[in-house]
């Protein structure tokens, strides 16, 4: 399987993820690497076999939905941890262009 | 006998060796007071031998000694583990001391704790504190356990030798040009080399194992749901568990005591009465131990991309010994018999399928807005997400997104997420197949020793291949436990894996015990 360069670009984007322009190669082919030796599993049969979705055996956890109060402590805490920000508020760049 | 072990130094410092000589002929097996498993301790701290002061005080000079060597540690807490320590000492004397009051312990970065500096290893969490702490440590300091710090580890658990720390890699303690092993590498050798009595680590796919055995230390892998994951930083969501790090078994089977038991933040932990591990070891029942054949068969050769380094003969010899051992134990009634685990060469690539998809899934909330580290280059909201994620994952991670992000994209779902789920099926039902006719099955942990720091670093599917022996039962939930089996002529150590069946470690653990013993 060959990934190329633009398909790596397009994941990354996808990813949301900057690559450094000089390992994008490197990236391309770590990547076919990979999904050669994964591709090993169409030899499997799996034409009458259920997929797995979990391995605990539990059914139907539930817990009564209680509103707990979050501290002022707490508040302050998660406040001081914004990358960015304007009083209490978390800032970040604006999500739409400025049409002008 | 435990008074002469926990004898301390400063005792011996004060006496001439005439002295002591004639009262302490033993004088070969005393330790230092770092060197104590927790049980030592714990004794030793009850009967007021020393104090956990004393005991903390030990391991922070021992860090501070190797960690430029070693790398173990990403953030060291000296002030606060010296004020637990005291609280501690103010416990022990009030007699309300619990197994683990006053024991000086680390945990892998890629575990919140309150207040205190949790990176994963990777520099898009190099300034966060979390404001909350991880169930399993909750309680273990709720004992008076005192943390010493974090260790490093690969970047959110993605590797298996630690070079994908972004606070650089691990040395090994028995050879400074090898690797820990990973993903826990760094909890691995802080307890191999005595800087604290005990870790907590994180295995996915082998993460505790792998690095126990490398290191020569004993680490468990508790059956899916048995421990929560609550503060964990999640990496595969089907697939992570955490558990503990330790000198030995006995140790090993406290601390899940400790740890294990449904939490109500953690919906997939299990509801199922947590045993009493540690009052069952040592106890010579019948077993009937399984050898997969394919574990012991593993040929090297060529993948793509370069060579894969199949079962080393010096390994295969080791174990084969071990199990000869056993055998001819008398005292022991253990009967050792061949089975077949023929989806066994799949699971470590329905690993990297399932891995890495949900790998991108749950790395998708890091992304520099409302905590981590936002890239000071990034001025539209895009960039945002792309410039922090980019300088702040090393290559592993970007890979591993990568190759989930592609996995799970519309047109290839089938192909193979769903597909390895399908096989995911396949290798669950080997294991129950196995279960129906022994007991537990016994494998090497690794298919080699400690290899040299960058020697797989350039061939990522050789270093993918480290884990093919901790891979499988890790995907079908299973218990597993590593437990050191000797060294190998450059004097690195071999691990030995036990793996159990659904929420078997108390059978686990016993038999760990007695394959320790002899």
């Amino acid at each position: 399987m060959n990934l190329d360069k633009e398909q790596i670009l397009q994941i990354a984007t996808l990813a949301r993820l900057q690559l450094e322009e000089e390992k994008i190669d490197m990236y391309s082919e770590q990547l076919s690497t990979v999904f050669d030796y994964i591709n090993m599993l169409s030899q499997v049969n799996t034409d009458d076999v259920v997929e797995t979705t979990q391995v605990t055996g539990l059914q139907d956890i539930v817990r009564e939905d209680i509103v707990s109060d979050s501290s002022e402590e707490k508040r302050q805490k998660l406040i001081t941890l914004f990358p960015e920000k304007v009083g209490d508020l978390l800032k970040v760049d604006a999500v739409f262009e400025n049409a002008d | 006998m435990l008074s002469l072990k926990t004898l301390i130094k400063t005792d011996f410092e004060t006496r001439t060796n005439a002295e002591i000589l004639p009262r302490f002929t033993l004088i070969f097996i005393m330790k230092k007071l770092n060197e104590l498993t927790i049980k030592e301790a714990y004794e030793g701290l009850k009967k007021g031998e020393f104090t956990s002061v004393d005991l903390t005080k030990a391991c922070l000079e021992r860090i501070k000694k190797r960690n430029k060597d070693i790398n173990a540690f990403v953030s060291i807490f000296e002030s606060s583990a010296l004020a637990e320590a005291k609280k501690a000492d103010e416990i022990i004397a009030s007699g309300k001391q619990q197994i683990l009051t006053g024991i000086p312990f680390a945990v892998k970065d890629a575990i919140d704790t309150l207040d205190l500096r949790s990176t994963g290893s990777a520099k898009i969490l190099d300034n966060y504190v979390p404001p909350f702490e991880a169930t399993v440590i909750v309680k273990i300091r709720a004992q008076g356990a005192v943390l010493v710090g974090k260790n490093n580890c690969d970047a959110f658990g993605h590797g298996a030798s630690n070079e994908n720390s972004m606070y650089g890699h691990v040395a090994n303690p028995h050879d400074l040009t090898k690797v820990s092993g990973g993903s826990s590498g760094g909890s691995a050798a802080a307890v191999a080399d005595n800087q604290c009595i005990f870790a907590i680590g994180e295995d996915t796919g082998g993460s505790i194992r792998q690095p126990a055995s490398f290191c020569g230390i004993v680490g468990l892998r508790p059956n899916y749901g048995r421990n929560s994951r609550y503060g964990i930083m999640a990496m595969a969501s089907s697939l992570d568990t955490v558990g503990p790090m330790g000198k030995t078994v006995e140790d090993v089977a406290i601390l899940m005591e400790v740890m294990a038991g449904q939490d109500d933040k953690d919906a997939t932990t299990i509801i199922d009465k947590v045993p009493k591990y540690s009052k069952n070891l040592n106890k010579k029942n019948k077993f009937v131990i399984g050898l997969p054949k394919e574990y012991f068969s593993v040929q090297g050769g060529s993948v793509s991309g370069g060579e894969a380094e199949g079962m080393n003969d010096e390994v295969k010899k080791i174990i084969e010994n071990k199990i000869e051992t056993i055998k001819k134990n008398k005292s022991l009634e253990v009967e050792f018999k061949e089975v077949s685990l023929p989806y066994t060469k799949y699971g470590l690539p329905v690993y990297y399928i399932i891995v890495p998809s949900e790998d991108s899934s749950n790395l998708g909330r890091l992304d520099g807005v409302r905590y981590g580290v936002r890239s000071s280059e990034a001025h539209d909201l895009y960039n945002i997400y792309a410039k922090s994620r980019g300088e702040g994952f090393p290559e592993e991670v970007k890979r591993r997104i990568m190759v989930g992000t592609y996995s799970l994209s519309s047109g290839y779902y089938d192909a193979y997420y769903n597909k390895a789920q399908k096989v995911r099926t396949l290798i669950i039902e080997d294991f129950n197949q196995a279960f129906a006719q022994v007991d537990l099955l016994l494998t090497p942990t690794s298919p080699f020793t400690a290899f040299g720091i960058g020697e797989k670093k350039e061939n990522i599917m050789a270093m993918y291949l480290a884990d093919m022996f901790v891979s499988p039962s890790a995907v079908a939930g299973l218990p597993a436990i590593s437990v050191p089996c000797g060294k190998d002529s450059k004097n690195l150590p071999v691990g030995i894996q036990i793996i159990g069946p659904r929420l078997g470690e108390e059978k686990l653990l016993n038999f760990a015990s007695l394959v320790e013993g002899v």
